[in-house]
């Protein structure tokens, strides 16, 4: 197979200044795109260009930066919509990340509807983030959290989301990719499934977003979310996307300015969506960055990232894979870019320390996916996690490293 | 920094080769630690008579410098009693957290621990058999004086 990349790789690198910062030393090899990509000078720029010549508050003001500003803001919910594909700008709630979208839905969408004896349906692989928003509301109102179980590659059987969903069912969260192992779900056919029992579904798009193309219609999901920052945009921004139908139903989150339309002592009347969810002023500049990044990477194209990184995970899963005593966690046929293994006699947090003397940076511990990693019977492993600018020399010095580590504790 | 300023060839030895891995009865103390960020779990039991450490033991699962750690401290605590315990926790603390500490010849063996201070994000795991022992001495203590 051709081990080119379909877009000049060179001249990427080039865009994200880090990436030409040594690190101890040595040159930045940075496989930890899972926990949080780089940022493109184009993302930077933006939020610089926006801070000197566009900042005021939003929604506010009649002069002429709160436009400004408003615009801006506007402009990236527009840009977001058209990313996901979605229906309607309204269906597009800034927050600050994945966690809290998740939040959102568990408090405002999850938690007035539940009763005693219903159930929220999860996969034995999701993050902390899509298990815990969903312990506490069952905590608070006596549902029942139920796990769909993975294989020892780490992949989620549709058919087990079937038996497992039944007339309590109120909600299935699932994520599309699995920051720990890397599994791409089957979410459309689940979502499928889950819709023929009536079952509404929040996908976890985190650890999706950067690798492929999504249409929310197209999966028929009723929540989306992801983070900017895995999306080589700003940390502290990130997008719930909710039908339509289903955010008009809800109630608001959190109260304050934004999300009201007259407010007495006696009454409050809210505002419309998306506003109504927005509370405070918000992460503007952040927003613009967002945009920015949505623009960089649909200039370089999801499908020719994802066909990068397909060849990036052949290699690496060839190259870790030949390396004796090396075991990957998480073989799932359809996996995104990233490998999680362990080695024999090298415990993973002293590798990532190794590899970081080698200006490698790697995740290693349990990736907020404690239930996940326990199912393999290892308390840890060691994950890179490529992006569009990882290069196949990066990964030999990635095997090399191992090798090294593997030496100094023979 | 060289790396093998962190894994010198104790820490490499006690890791490979654990000194005092084990549990014991009751009455001896046992106490659990953990550390979240990266899995690192171990119990550590001691036995204590009239504020003597008697024996100690340990067993868990960490990376080198969490399990080279607890070794070495089994090594090194056994026979004293618990002030001096303190004194000698005080000391490594000291020897892991500041740059400017001198590592006291007395440590011994225990100066190996001396190449944890360059990096911070190891320090939790070469602390986590001083704490859980500290805790299963406290246990123990609260248990006595009832």
């Amino acid at each position: 197979m051709t081990r080119t990349p379909p877009f000049d790789l060179a001249a990427a690198r080039a865009d994200f200044p880090i990436l030409a910062r040594p690190i101890r030393g040595k040159p930045l090899v940075y496989l930890d795109n899972g926990a949080s990509a780089q940022r493109p000078s184009a993302v930077i720029e933006a939020e610089r260009r926006y801070a000197e010549e566009s900042h005021a508050n939003v929604h506010r003001g009649v002069h002429t930066l709160s436009q400004r500003a408003t615009d801006a803001f506007e402009g990236a919910r527009e840009r977001v919509r058209r990313f996901l594909n979605a229906r309607s700008t309204r269906e597009i709630i800034f927050t600050r990340g994945t966690t809290e979208s998740i939040n959102l839905v568990a408090q405002s969408y999850a938690r007035p509807r539940l009763q005693a004896g219903d159930e929220i349906l999860v996969t034995h692989l999701e993050h902390h983030a899509n298990i815990v928003p969903w312990q506490m509301v069952c905590d608070a109102t006596g549902a029942r959290l139920v796990v769909v179980p993975i294989n020892e590659r780490g992949e989620v059987d549709p058919e087990d989301v079937r038996t497992r969903i039944n007339s309590r069912t109120r909600l299935l969260g699932i994520a599309h990719v699995s920051n720990a192992l890397g599994t791409v779900l089957p979410v459309a056919e689940i979502i499928s499934i889950a819709h023929h029992a009536g079952v509404p579904v929040l996908v976890d798009g985190a650890q999706a977003v950067p690798h492929m193309a999504i249409d929310v219609q197209a999966l028929d999901a009723d929540f989306y979310v992801f983070s900017g920052h895995k999306l080589y945009g700003p940390d502290g921004i990130g997008i719930l996307y909710g039908r339509e139908s289903l955010l008009a139903a809800m109630p608001p989150w959190q109260g304050g300015g934004d999300m009201i339309l007259h407010v007495s002592f006696e009454r409050t009347t809210y505002n419309e969506l998306p506003y109504k969810f927005e509370a405070g002023t918000p992460h503007i500049s952040g927003a613009v960055g967002l945009g920015a990044a949505i623009d960089y990477i649909e200039r370089i194209g999801l499908a020719n990232i994802g066909q990068w990184e397909a060849t990036l995970l052949d290699y690496a899963t060839q190259r870790l894979s030949a390396i004796e005593g090396l075991r990957i966690i998480g073989t799932a046929a359809h996996k995104a870019g990233l490998v999680s293994f362990v080695v024999d006699d090298v415990h993973p947090h002293d590798l990532g320390t190794i590899l970081d003397e080698q200006g490698i940076a790697i995740r290693t511990g349990h990736h907020c996916a404690m239930p996940a990693i326990e199912f393999f019977k290892v308390p840890a492993t060691a994950r890179a996690s490529f992006g569009l600018y990882t290069t196949l020399e990066e990964i030999d010095c990635l095997a090399e490293a191992v090798i090294a580590a593997r030496e100094l504790f023979r | 920094m060289d790396l093998k300023d962190l894994y010198r060839d104790v820490i490499l030895d006690h890791n490979k080769r654990p000194r005092n891995l084990g549990t014991l009865a009751p009455p001896a103390i046992g106490a659990k630690g953990h550390n979240p960020l990266c899995g690192d779990q171990l119990t550590v039991y001691v036995s204590l008579d009239h504020g003597q450490i008697t024996d100690v033991k340990f067993e868990g699962s960490g990376c080198a410098i969490s399990m080279a750690s607890a070794s070495l401290m089994t090594e090194a605590v056994k026979g004293l009693d618990t002030e001096a315990f303190a004194r000698l926790h005080a000391s490594i603390h000291d020897v892991l957290t500041r740059h400017d500490a001198e590592v006291p010849a007395a440590l011994g063996k225990l100066a190996a621990l001396g190449g944890v201070r360059e990096y911070p994000s190891r320090v939790k795991c070469a602390s986590l058999a001083w704490r859980t022992l500290e805790a299963a001495i406290a246990g123990a203590v609260s248990v006595t004086t009832e």
